[in-house]
Order: C-alpha cells, then sequence, then structure tokens
C-alpha cells in the first residue's frame, strides 16, 4: 500500500465516521427537525409560570439559569435572578438564546437589542390564553408536538375534573390572597376557576366596578356575615395561614366553612401561576365540591 | 371664649390646668360621638338600638337579649368593639405624640416619624414579612415586634447621632432625617429583593386598624398610658421650652433633659402604635395643629385635647375607611391623608389664629 492510498483509506474512514455520529445523533433525539437546531439552545426564564411550562413540554434541559421565585419543579437551575425587575446584565451573563419572561416593555426591547430572543407573557384572563401561551413556548423552543400534548391533556383532565364535580350553584366561596381579607372577585382568572363549578363568589359586591381590577381588600365583618359555603386559602406560603389560624380570628368560629370544616388550604403557588399545575388548583375545587356532596 | 365664664370646683381647677370644660367637653362629645358611630355603623346593617343592648348585656350583672343573631354579636363584641378601641388609642397616641415632638422640638413640621421611627419601624416589618418569620400559627405574630424594635433602635440612633452633632434641636432633627433615609434606602432595598411579598409589604406600610380580637388594644394600652401620662406631665415644661431653649434654662428648667424626657415616652407610644396598625400618616401633624387653631396653642390644652380629638379622628378615619367602598376595605393611611388634608387646609384658611 502507497503512503496515498492509507491517506485515501483514513479519510473515508473519517467521513464514515461523522456519518455514522450524526445518523445516531439524529436517531437519539428522533424529534422534530426544529430539534437539532435549538439542541443547545440557552434559555433564560425569569417567569416562575413559564419556567413550569418549559419543563412541562421537555424543554427543560436546555433551561440554564431561572429567577429566584422559579423553584418548580426541583430541577429548576434556581438563581437570585430578578424577574420583577430584571437586571439585563445578570440575565446576558448567562450567554441565553431565548429570554422568556412576564412582559416587561423596555427590558425585552433592550435583551433583543443584545440580540437575544425574547418571548414575553401577559398574565392571562382566560384558560385559552394559558393554552396560547404554552403552544407560544412550543413554538419558540421547537417543542411544538410537546405542547399540544400538553394543552391536550390539560383540556381533557379539566373537562374530567369539571364533568365529576357536583353542581355548586348555591354554593358561595372566598378566596383569599392574605390575611388582611385580599381576595379575587369572579372577574379575575381565579374567579372564573370557580365560576366553572357554579360557585358564587362573596367578594363580587366588593369590586362591583372593577375599580379594584378584581383585587379588593374585604371588610372583616362583612365576611362574618356573608358567612362563604367554602374557604379556599390562597396564603398558607405567604403569610402561614390554615384552618386553625382561620378559625381563631374574631367571630370566624359562626362561619359555616369553619364550623363544617370547609376550609380549603392551597398553594400560593398553584393558584398565582397558570401553568400545567393549573390542573392541581381545579382538582382541589372539585375534590372538596365532591365531598360536600357526599357529606349532604 | 364663651365657657370662659363657667363656674364651680372642677372647672376651677381644670382651669388651674390651662384646660377650660368647654374645650374638654367638645374633645370628650367628639370622642363619644366617634365611638358611637364606629360601634353603629359599618358595611353590615345592624341596628344602632340591637348594638347598644348588645353592649348593656355585656356588663356586668345585666342580661339582655338584643335580638341579635350569633354572627351579629361576634360582629359587635368581636370586631367592631376592639377595632374602634384600637382607633381610640391609635389614634390618640400619634397625635399626642405629635403635639409632644412639636412642643420638643419648636417645630410645627414635626411628627412623631421626624426621629426614622416610621422608617425603622417599615424596614423592621418589611424584614420580618420577608423572611417569612410569621409562619409558625399560634407563636406571637413577629411584624409588630420587628416593626417596634425597629422604631426603637432609629430613635435612639437619632438621638445620639443628633447629640454627637452638637446637641442643638436643629442637629436632632438632621440626624432623624439621615437616619430616616438611611433605613427607607435600606427598606428599599430588602422590599426590591422580595419582590413577592410587594403587596403584603404595602398593605401593612399603608396602615391598618382591623384586629385580631382583643391582642392589639390591650398590647397598646399600656404603651398609650404611660406615652400619655409622661407627655401630660410635662405639658408646663414644654410651654416653658416654646421660649426657646436658652431662656427657659435661666427659668430654671432644663431643656435637653425635657426634651429627652418627652421625646423618648412620645417615641415609645408612636413606636407601639405604628408596630400594631401600620404606618398611618398625618395624624400627628393634623390633629395637634386642629387644636392649636381651635383652642390655642398652650401645651395644657394642646395635648389633653390631642389625645381625645386624636382617638376621634382616628376613629372615624378607619370608619371611612371600612364604609367608603364597602363591602370593600381602604387602607386607613389613604383616608387620614385624604381626608386629612383638605381638612386641615379648610381649618388654617378660616381660622385667624397664629398657632406658631
Amino acid at each position: 500500500m502507497t503512503d496515498t492510498a492509507t491517506r485515501q483509506t483514513v479519510r473515508w474512514a473519517r467521513l464514515l465516521l461523522v456519518v455514522l455520529a450524526a445518523i445516531l445523533f439524529a436517531a437519539a433525539c428522533s424529534g422534530t427537525p426544529d430539534d437539532d437546531q435549538s439542541a443547545d439552545q440557552r434559555i433564560v426564564s425569569i417567569s416562575p409560570t413559564a419556567t413550569e411550562m418549559l419543563f412541562a413540554i421537555g424543554a427543560g434541559d436546555r433551561v440554564v439559569a431561572v429567577d429566584q421565585f422559579s423553584y418548580y419543579p426541583d430541577e429548576a437551575p434556581v438563581t437570585d435572578l430578578d424577574g420583577w425587575n430584571p437586571n439585563i446584565e445578570a440575565i446576558a451573563s448567562y450567554d441565553p438564546d431565548l429570554v422568556v419572561m412576564q412582559t416587561s416593555g423596555d427590558v425585552g426591547a433592550s435583551l433583543e437589542a443584545l440580540g437575544i430572543e425574547v418571548w414575553a407573557h401577559d398574565a392571562p384572563f382566560a384558560f385559552e390564553d394559558v393554552y396560547v401561551q404554552i403552544e407560544q413556548l412550543g413554538e419558540v423552543t421547537g417543542r411544538t408536538d410537546e405542547a399540544a400534548a400538553l394543552v391536550a391533556d390539560m383540556r381533557a383532565e379539566i373537562a374530567e375534573l369539571i364533568a365529576a364535580a357536583p353542581d355548586a350553584s348555591g354554593l358561595t366561596y372566598y378566596h383569599e390572597l392574605d390575611n388582611t381579607l385580599y381576595t379575587v372577585t369572579s372577574s379575575t382568572f381565579v374567579g372564573q376557576v370557580y365560576s366553572l363549578f357554579g360557585l358564587t363568589n362573596v367578594a363580587d359586591p366588593a369590586d362591583a366596578d372593577g375599580s379594584a381590577w378584581g383585587y379588593p381588600q374585604l371588610s372583616d365583618e362583612y365576611l362574618v356575615d356573608a358567612d362563604p359555603d367554602v374557604i379556599f386559602l390562597a396564603d398558607t406560603l405567604c403569610c402561614g395561614q390554615n384552618a386553625q389560624t382561620v378559625a381563631a380570628r374574631p367571630g370566624w368560629d359562626q362561619l359555616t366553612a369553619v364550623q363544617d370544616g370547609r376550609i380549603v388550604e392551597l398553594s400560593d403557588d398553584i393558584v398565582s401561576r397558570w401553568g400545567p399545575r393549573l390542573v392541581d388548583f381545579i382538582a382541589a375545587i372539585s375534590d372538596v365540591l365532591v365531598s360536600i356532596d357526599a357529606a349532604s | 371664649m364663651s365657657d370662659s365664664q363657667s363656674t364651680g370646683g372642677s372647672s376651677a381647677a381644670l382651669q388651674a390646668s390651662g384646660l377650660r370644660l368647654g374645650p374638654l367637653a367638645s374633645g370628650l362629645a367628639a370622642a363619644a360621638v366617634a365611638v358611637i358611630a364606629g360601634l353603629t355603623i359599618g358595611p353590615v346593617d345592624i341596628a344602632a338600638h340591637r348594638v347598644a343592648l348588645q353592649l348593656l348585656d355585656g356588663l356586668p350583672g345585666l342580661a339582655i337579649d338584643s335580638g341579635l343573631s350569633d354572627a351579629h354579636t361576634a360582629i359587635v363584641e368581636q370586631i367592631r368593639l376592639p377595632r374602634v378601641a384600637l382607633g381610640l388609642l391609635v389614634g390618640a397616641t400619634l397625635s399626642v405624640s405629635g403635639a409632644a415632638y412639636q412642643g420638643a422640638f419648636r417645630n410645627p413640621l414635626a411628627d412623631p416619624y421626624l426621629l426614622g421611627i416610621a422608617a425603622g419601624a417599615g424596614l423592621g416589618a418589611t424584614i420580618a414579612i420577608t423572611s417569612n418569620l410569621g409562619d409558625g400559627a399560634g407563636v406571637l405574630d413577629p411584624v409588630p415586634l420587628a416593626a417596634f424594635a425597629g422604631a426603637l433602635i432609629s430613635v435612639t440612633v437619632s438621638y445620639v447621632a443628633g447629640h454627637l452633632g452638637g446637641r442643638s434641636v436643629a442637629s436632632l432633627i438632621l440626624a432623624g432625617i439621615a437616619v430616616a433615609s438611611f433605613l427607607t434606602a435600606c427598606q428599599t432595598y430588602v422590599l426590591q429583593a422580595n419582590s413577592d411579598a410587594f403587596r403584603q409589604i404595602f398593605a401593612w406600610i399603608l396602615g391598618r386598624i382591623a384586629t385580631s380580637g382583643w391582642s392589639e388594644p390591650v398590647l397598646m394600652l399600656p404603651y398609650f398610658a404611660v406615652t400619655v401620662a409622661v407627655v401630660l406631665r410635662y405639658r408646663r415644661a414644654l410651654d416653658v421650652l416654646a421660649v426657646g431653649d436658652e431662656e427657659a434654662a435661666a427659668l430654671g428648667l432644663e431643656p435637653r433633659r425635657v426634651r429627652l424626657v418627652v421625646v423618648l415616652a412620645a417615641s415609645l407610644g408612636a413606636a407601639a402604635a405604628v408596630s400594631v396598625s401600620g404606618l398611618i400618616g398625618f395624624v400627628g401633624i393634623i390633629v395637634p395643629h386642629t387644636v392649636r387653631l381651635a383652642f390655642g396653642s398652650s401645651n395644657r390644652v394642646v395635648l389633653p385635647l390631642s389625645v381625645l380629638f386624636g382617638g376621634a379622628f382616628m376613629v372615624l378615619a378607619d370608619l371611612a375607611a371600612r364604609t367608603a367602598l364597602a363591602p370593600a376595605e381602604l387602607p386607613i393611611g389613604v383616608v387620614t391623608a385624604f381626608l386629612g388634608a383638605p381638612f386641615f387646609v379648610l381649618v388654617l384658611r378660616t381660622s385667624r389664629r397664629e398657632i406658631w
């Protein structure tokens, strides 16, 4: 064998190796063609809701940094980034290709000026907004199929949970945001979730004109007089509230919900983040309505 | 004034203290009207006579059926009554503290927050809220404790810094401004680093008279008593102080000692008020000045009447807070400023009296 022939063989062997590696790699990824381009995408999320969505659609392994409150799911790479007052330099230092965040005008523009793709989401007004946001995240991360599957699952599970619950029209509820009686009305996204079950919100008269944007602070005596049938606590984490602390409030021992033990302790996060765990929130409502129905 | 002719033993005693029967009676009447309104009016309609019967029923030896449901009984006895009591105590304490600060510093703009109480309490409360110390149910609520500690620390630092800077009234005020700015900056920093607690912290900052039963009024009572007792005891000394430190010293007074005692007592009360009800602004300025415009600027008149009118003002402001948007509630700090500022301008305009 001549020297040239040896070199030729080595060259062919190398080429074969590269082709094999490429085939293996493509097989391993076995996804849409998009995936090849986005596999090395670096994502920074400074929105806890978006972080939950990213992991639920299988883009979690590309998330290189998340803000301090994106502590769900456990594997999210929490950093001290701040989603409320985003620091552009700090975000850029993670060298992201994509930043996902809650809508924030000039911050997004500044990041885009640095050549970083930005996907921003508003607070949702309806379920459809949540689904659209998940699908959009699917598109910007090349996970369209997974996003579509997640949306379909959520739709099915939510429909099932609502169908499983007895009709709750005639029952009233109070949804507590903190222990100074900040609450939501039916006009908010949270309120709409309860309305799906036919529940009536005792706080609706407190913001009839919408001047509190659906988030009024209730007067304590009004709440005692309104006597809601069910109390949902969304301040178990922020404010350490639970069935015992609620029962110990002055005058609250008179409440039907307290006397009948209809106080639902929710995670603050699940009811304030409109992501995949929305299903858990709806399940909690469905469960308590089923148990009330069984008791009566 | 028309009541200057009033006679009788008690009136003579009152005149000796500089406070005439007429102003005292109007103060008491204002407080009484506020208490009655606070107890009988609210987002929930409860007939006034039934409220009265229910309260009489609570007196020892009386058993009266008010005809109120259990829920309405609870509203009257467990929600309105402690709330009115706390409003009286907090309003009276903040007002008399403000009047005392104005006297001690000879400055009409002085208020109980002059030496950094608001900033210190705000920082304390912010730290307590953001570090989630309040999770242990049943344990003492750490937010008022931290607010109280922050308030007292800031006053102490202001006082020490002010004395290092030359012992004059001006250096003390400037030290207070510096301490307040520094602590506000710290508070803003902690707030920014814990943005999830925004609503809770702002709710605290805007103030709230709502109680969890009787614990807040009971907690507040001793501070109110000490502050009022000490400040009223020094009412003459504060009048002497009004002529200036050197002149007061020539008259046999120790201006710095008087100022220290009065400011400490006023600060203690204001710190307690802030820690149970948040940063309710404006009360410590408008109530004493309104009293001065109506009844004269002697501290022997201003201090006791500030107690009565301050309590009345706060109870009425809280009534507005819980009825204006009923059944929603307004932060009381908004009400005191919203009602207080225009009212005060009106009083300033219609009065011909020189108050300062």
